[in-house]
């Protein structure tokens, strides 16, 4: 396992909510990052159907969204979200883990902008995607 | 209009917390949140109680903006749900004191959150607007506070598809 990784999992074990939802890295780095949730009946949102609440895929790309952030080469000190829109294409095939892939492609010296995409078992046709835009400290005495 | 006299008022309310009742416990991702609704008349406050599974930044330590967001999106659709299910239980077609048939609930096209303070951990409250409702779509607006109502914390708009009203054929 890579450093950077164990890192990641000691990142999102100390975050409770992101623990509590069963969430682990695929990857990171590079402003990037990839975070799986598995499917777990307790955040079904249509007991009719069983597919998971957006609620808890909206979580799911909020974090991996942050976690892009913070994985930024500039090396931010810390983030959260100042708005996040989220577009919803398809239900989540119940019983399938999701996986979200987000991207932080832009940053100023205080705003990051990011995407993120949301797939379960079915990689060619997303559940949902979101873009957001996110607060950016700097650490101190870095560059401007 | 009717001569007979009202119906007492324990009567009506436990119907209309029947109602509310059965459209909450059917979600469990509802259960999961802890989100509680505060019903007055039609009026619904959603209601986060505090929960240590709720943190997102332990630092802070502050709500994960997840969580945040799934609060206000939770509270746009049971806005929207307990409408559509209020016309319907006032004019009598459904009882829900009796076994009341599954409630659709209207699907989420996109959500959009402001984040504007941190979420501190605490309870926290949410209001729904819905600001147009028609046959197919719905755009909804949603408050959230915590201390103080006139502070809000985070606001969202949404649309959603609305379910076929009762009656009608599946898609």
């Amino acid at each position: 396992m890579t450093d950077i990784i164990r890192i990641a999992r000691q990142f999102i074990e100390a975050i409770p909510h992101a623990r509590a939802l069963g969430m682990a890295f695929d990857s990171l780095g590079d402003g990037k990052a990839v975070i799986s949730m598995p499917y777990d009946p307790r955040f079904v949102g249509d007991p009719a159907t069983g597919v998971i609440h957006g609620g808890a895929v909206s979580a799911l790309m909020d974090t991996a969204s942050g976690a892009a952030v913070m994985c930024h080469p500039t090396g931010p000190a810390s983030t959260a979200t100042l708005d996040l829109r989220i577009d919803y294409f398809r239900a989540a095939t119940p019983g399938q883990k999701i996986t979200a892939r987000a991207e932080c492609y832009h940053v100023t010296r205080s705003v990051a902008f990011v995407r993120v995409t949301a797939t379960d078992e079915d990689e060619s046709r997303p559940v949902a995607a979101a873009t957001g835009a996110f607060t950016l400290d700097r650490p101190k005495g870095a560059a401007p | 209009m009717t001569s007979s006299r009202p119906e007492p008022v324990q009567v009506i309310k436990q119907r209309r917390d029947a109602a509310l009742g059965g459209l909450l416990s059917g979600v469990p991702y509802i259960a999961y949140l802890g989100i509680q609704f505060d019903r007055r008349g039609d009026e619904l406050t959603a209601i986060l109680p505090f929960d240590e599974k709720l943190i997102g930044n332990p630092a802070l330590p502050a709500l994960h903006g997840g969580v945040t967001a799934a609060f206000l999106e939770v509270a746009a659709i049971i806005e929207l749900a307990w409408g559509s299910l209020w016309e319907e239980m006032e004019a009598g077609r459904v009882d829900p004191t009796a076994e009341m048939p599954p409630v659709r609930l209207p699907k989420t096209i996109d959500f959009t959150v402001d984040y504007l303070r941190t979420g501190l951990p605490r309870d926290a409250y949410a209001r729904a607007r819905i600001n147009r409702s028609g046959r197919r779509y719905a755009s909804v607006h949603v408050e959230a506070w915590q201390d103080n109502r006139a502070r809000l914390f985070a606001q969202g708009t949404g649309h959603f598809l609305m379910p076929p009203p009762p009656g009608a054929p599946t898609e």
